[in-house]
């Protein structure tokens, strides 16, 4: 199923969200790292056999357009200590700590009979807060990279396009020069999201302006910091959202092959990211002439194996070209000698989904 | 030099090709075939991938994951990053330590049924302090429920075997 140019992408889009849109309820189990250690697997089987008995479920497939209720399993919700989280749309309610026992009860109360069932829901005193959004933890976050995670099918390309996805990359490659692209990056004030706060335009422009036959564009998913997880959440949660950034730094800086390196501590990221990415390379939306165009850009992932220097940049390069992940003294900046000596775009995971 | 039977390695070796650039994967691929990286294996592959030995021999020893000792069935990674230092990771380790009578130096039980590992940050410090057993996750823990798994475990195995 090629996507050839991008008037194909805008028509895929809208019937995959009418597709969507048939779907009148959800039911999106979280599948992230956490929920998963608390067995959300086991209640997506049984949630998932229970609709089908009833003879309700929506195919997964978007090309059909099929009425039912759609079954998904998402990101990291982010409230993992409350996992296993199930979300109900377009309800919005959000059912914590859901063992395989409740599925029963779920299937019958509220995808049957419509009503919300209060004892999984999150309480403070007698306050029953139904919706996720009402709930003081998720109320005050504004979610701008997230916003994906959490509320899609994780590992499938065609509910992202319904989400608008791929949009920016064709806006792109339709309306824009690489050096507006860059340009615009500037003037949206975008830093890099992985601590040095480096203007991410300016570094994609200066990869531009060095002439080379070959150059790099690394997303850096070695993520360390104690407590944090806001990469896992998007490797995990919304894969394509990396897969877009990195292929519109590829179109602004001239760079024709892209890294992915992810921790070994990640199993789930790097199996979502590479089922990601083989969806994106099968239907044309990574490899030779990107949407008809002469784009042509493709990404590998490459692992970690238990370095905490591996998350600096000329250590993490060294890795990916097989050696010991030292840091190495720079006489030349990464954007004009990185991976392979080649210049490199070097991004944090959060710096490219923007 | 004869090497023994390194089918499995020819194996791996082929689908990833002899790019050094895949020789990370490579020897995670071998680790996992192996559960460890055995001193001829690796001899073996760096006379294939033209690779120096001590080359090779420097990027195995560099990252931690890789081990040039024999590794358990069950490998027990506890998380000691912040978050889980914090929430008592460490009574954990020594109570699992204790139970299978292992020391900050000997990480594998004789019977080669049980590695232990302390891993950096697995990510999920909602559920700290957490360990993983081949890959499965269990949050929350305390230093009883761990050593209780373990003896789950263990009888599983007697089980199993007789």
């Amino acid at each position: 199923m090629l996507i050839h140019n991008i008037s194909e992408l805008k028509e895929k889009k809208e019937l995959y969200k009418a597709s969507l849109d048939k779907q009148y309820k959800k039911v999106i189990v979280c599948g992230g790292t956490g929920c998963v250690a608390g067995g959300s697997l086991n209640v997506y089987e049984e949630l998932k056999r229970l609709v089908e008995e009833k003879g309700i479920l929506a195919e997964v497939d978007l090309e059909k357009e099929d009425q039912g209720i759609g079954m998904k399993k998402s990101g990291c919700h982010g409230f993992c200590e409350r996992g296993p989280l199930v979300r109900i749309e377009p309800e919005g309610y959000l059912y914590l700590k859901v063992k395989v026992e409740d599925c029963e009860e779920i299937v019958e109360e509220t995808l049957v009979n419509n009503k919300p069932i209060e004892r999984l829901m999150y309480k403070d005193g007698d306050k029953v807060y139904q919706t996720q959004e009402s709930i003081p933890f998720y109320k005050r976050q504004n979610r701008i990279v997230l916003e994906h995670c959490g509320h899609i099918d994780a590992e499938s390309i065609q509910e992202y396009i319904a989400h608008d996805g791929y949009m920016a990359l064709a806006k792109v490659l339709e309306e824009m020069t690489p050096e507006e692209v860059c340009e615009e990056v500037i003037k949206s004030n975008l830093r890099g999201r992985g601590g040095g706060g480096y203007p991410a335009g300016k570094k994609w422009s200066q990869v531009l302006s060095f002439p080379s036959d070959m150059k790099y564009v690394v997303c850096n998913g070695d993520e360390g910091d104690p407590g944090a997880f806001m990469d896992r959440s998007i490797m995990e949660g919304d894969p394509h959202s990396v897969i877009e950034g990195m292929t519109i730094a590829a179109y602004a800086t001239g760079a024709s092959e892209g890294y992915i390196y992810v921790r070994a501590e990640y199993p789930l990221a790097v199996k979502r990211l590479t089922k990601a990415i083989e969806e994106a390379r099968a239907v044309g939306l990574l490899g030779k002439n990107i949407l008809g165009t002469d784009l042509s850009f493709d990404i590998h992932i490459s692992q970690g194996a238990g370095a905490f220097v591996c998350g600096e940049g000329s250590a993490l390069m060294a890795s990916i070209e097989g050696e010991r992940g030292m840091p190495r003294v720079k006489t030349k900046r990464t954007v004009e000698e990185g991976l392979w000596r080649k210049p490199t775009v070097i991004n944090n995971v959060e710096t490219l989904p923007m | 030099m004869p090497y023994g039977n390194m089918e499995k390695v020819d194996r791996i070796l082929e689908s990833y090709g002899d790019d050094q650039s895949h020789i990370i994967t490579i020897l995670q691929k071998i680790q996992s075939e192996y559960r460890y990286l055995p001193m001829d294996v690796l001899e073996y592959v760096s006379d294939k991938m033209e690779i120096s030995p001590a080359k090779l021999f420097g990027i195995a020893t560099f990252y931690e994951n890789f081990s040039l000792d024999p590794k358990g069935k069950y490998i027990i990674k506890i998380c000691d990053g912040t978050a889980c230092h914090v929430k008592k990771s460490i009574p954990v380790l020594e109570a699992l330590r204790k139970e299978l009578s292992l020391t900050e130096n000997k990480h594998t039980t004789d019977d080669l049924l049980f590695t232990i590992e302390t891993v950096s940050c697995l990510g999920a410090c909602g559920l700290a302090p957490v360990i993983t057993i081949n890959d499965k996750v269990y949050g929350k823990i305390s230093p009883e429920m761990a050593v209780e798994i373990i003896r789950k475990l263990k009888e599983e195995e007697t089980n199993a075997n007789s």
